[in-house]
């Protein structure tokens, strides 16, 4: 029982605090008569999400549905090009600069690119999150799969099972706990592509929202999208530690109940 | 005639590269089937290259290696390992873990489910058959890999070490299982140790490994009755044979009592 309502209120602390701050900034806000076209109330904020709901959720959705879908193509191509680069020498000598090359040209530079190559639908979008997520699972995977223990590797040698078996009994299961480290930096990345495919052209979603409205000095209206913005980025991020939790029963999850 | 359980030829290995590092310097050996080997010597001295070169995981340089009459290219037919640490899969509980050879060996797992129990229940950890390794204390994480390497009756059982990263009281509690165990399942075992006692209590015979580069000093038959209990570590006929081996490794200049026991300061501390 003592334990339940300890683990509560850990759990809670976060809030808490999220609570504090929004008090704070609406009390500071109200004392020193800050205009709203510079930093809008927070109740001002939650009006506007109450009073237009659908419209945010319609937006939000879309957002939500590219950063997804890059997401998953970031995953299921990391993984790829990880398991090439660590099981042929050829592909790590000539591929790997390559994709360091390519990382360190800022992804922000190319996104108008990918509107003349694709047009304004949810393509560019989708390529641009796929392009600034997939380099930390390529880097986390490799790590993972390049980390089975050399006592590992031998009695896969002794036990002399097919390459298959290796890789899938051992090389992979031991490097998902890196994979799923990659995929808790990739989800936000993620989500950070899809905003700026939104804002280098777009009808939808909440990057449009917010650059409309900033065109309109709609102050109340920009923030009720980054509102949104900041919900789901933390409730995806939340849904990757219980994926990994789920998934890695075998190791020591440091906050068990947290 | 049955042939030698392993039978090495003038076996050497020089490990490449520009420092070329010998090793092992001309070992030769036969070892009749069914005996269990101690193979001693001090840390670095080879002991363990000569039983990666059994277990096909290290070339040789030059020489003749046979297991069970074949020569050795690449892991022999019917051998298990255990290596000095244990090796297990941390994702599979300690019963998938035992039965990981016979998934590789493309065998149904399901005939094995009986064997698993009794090697279980022979090794005390029957209660853990679900649990993962990281719920296992050292010594069980241990007894697990040896039942992964018995699990697919091996002729031959290879072990590197295998007690070397446990404490004092629980390397002895293996030594009397795993002697237990072997009365039971009887096939041929090289056991690389640098103990000495641990050495001549499990050992029908010890080899006696020199500083590298390796090659054999001696081998000492071990007369002493089975199952040796821990207390006959104390007999005079059981400290003889240590005695022996110490004044060898002595020889050796490995053990050096006098300089320590001539310096008042060292021993202040």
């Amino acid at each position: 029982m003592i334990r339940l309502l300890r683990s509560a209120a850990r759990r809670m602390a976060g809030l808490v605090s999220v609570v504090v701050f929004l008090l704070l900034w609406e009390v500071a806000a109200r004392v020193f008569h800050v205009r709203a076209i510079m930093l809008p109330l927070p109740g001002q904020v939650m009006l506007e999400l109450a009073s237009e709901w659908s419209w945010y959720a319609g937006h939000a959705a879309y957002t939500l549905m590219t950063t997804l879908a890059g997401f998953a193509l970031a995953v299921a191509g990391g993984v790829a090009i990880a398991i090439m680069l660590v099981g042929s020498r050829w592909f790590e000598r000539f591929i790997y600069p390559l994709i360091v090359a390519l990382n360190s040209v800022p992804k922000v530079a190319i996104a108008p690119l990918f509107v003349i190559w694709m047009g304004t639908g949810a393509e560019p979008k989708i390529a641009i999150a796929f392009l600034i997520a997939v380099f930390a699972i390529i880097v986390d995977t490799v790590h993972g799969l390049r980390s089975v223990p050399q006592d590992v590797l031998d009695l896969g040698r002794v036990l002399k099972g097919s390459r298959r078996d290796f890789f899938f009994k051992v090389r992979l299961p031991s490097a998902l706990p890196s994979i799923l480290a990659g995929m808790k930096v990739s989800i936000s990345l993620a989500l950070v592509g899809a905003i700026v495919g939104e804002f280098v052209s777009s009808q939808r979603g909440l990057g449009y929202v917010i650059m409309s409205a900033q065109g309109t000095f709609d102050t109340v209206r920009v923030f009720a999208a980054i509102f949104v913005l900041a919900l789901m980025g933390m409730v995806l991020f939340a849904l990757l530690v219980w994926l990994e939790r789920r998934s890695t029963p075998w190791l020591r999850h440091h906050r068990e109940d947290g | 005639m049955t042939p030698w359980a392993v039978s090495a030829r003038d076996v050497r290995k020089r490990y490449p590269g520009a420092a070329g590092v010998e090793a092992l310097a001309s070992v030769t050996v036969d070892v009749p089937q069914g005996r269990f080997v101690s193979i001693l010597g001090p840390s670095g001295c080879g002991k363990s290259t000569f039983l990666r070169c059994v277990a096909g995981l290290e070339t040789l340089s030059s020489g003749e290696l046979q297991v069970a009459g074949v020569p050795v290219d690449g892991p022999p037919q019917g051998m298990g390992m255990v290596f000095q640490r244990d090796a297990l899969l941390e994702w599979r509980n300690v019963r998938r873990n035992i039965l990981l050879p016979i998934e590789f060996a493309g065998k149904p797992v399901a005939a094995y489910e009986g064997k698993v129990r009794e090697l279980l229940a022979l090794s005390g950890l029957t209660k853990f058959s679900e649990s993962y390794p990281r719920e296992l204390s050292g010594g069980m994480r241990q007894r697990a890999a040896i039942c992964r390497a018995l699990v697919d009756d091996p002729q031959l059982l290879l072990m590197d070490e295998p007690f070397g990263a446990l404490d004092a009281l629980t390397r002895d509690q293996m030594n009397v299982e795993l002697q237990r165990i072997w009365m039971e399942t009887r096939n041929t075992v090289l056991f690389v140790t640098h103990g000495i006692a641990e050495a001549v209590f499990l050992g029908d015979v010890v080899m006696v490994f020199s500083p590298r580069p390796g090659r054999i000093l001696e081998t000492i038959d071990i007369d002493l009755p089975r199952p040796r209990p821990l207390a006959l570590r104390e007999t005079p006929a059981f400290g003889e044979y240590v005695r022996h081996i110490r004044g060898m490794f002595q020889q050796m200049g490995l053990i050096d009592e006098g300089a320590r026991a001539a310096s008042p300061v060292e021993r202040a501390r």
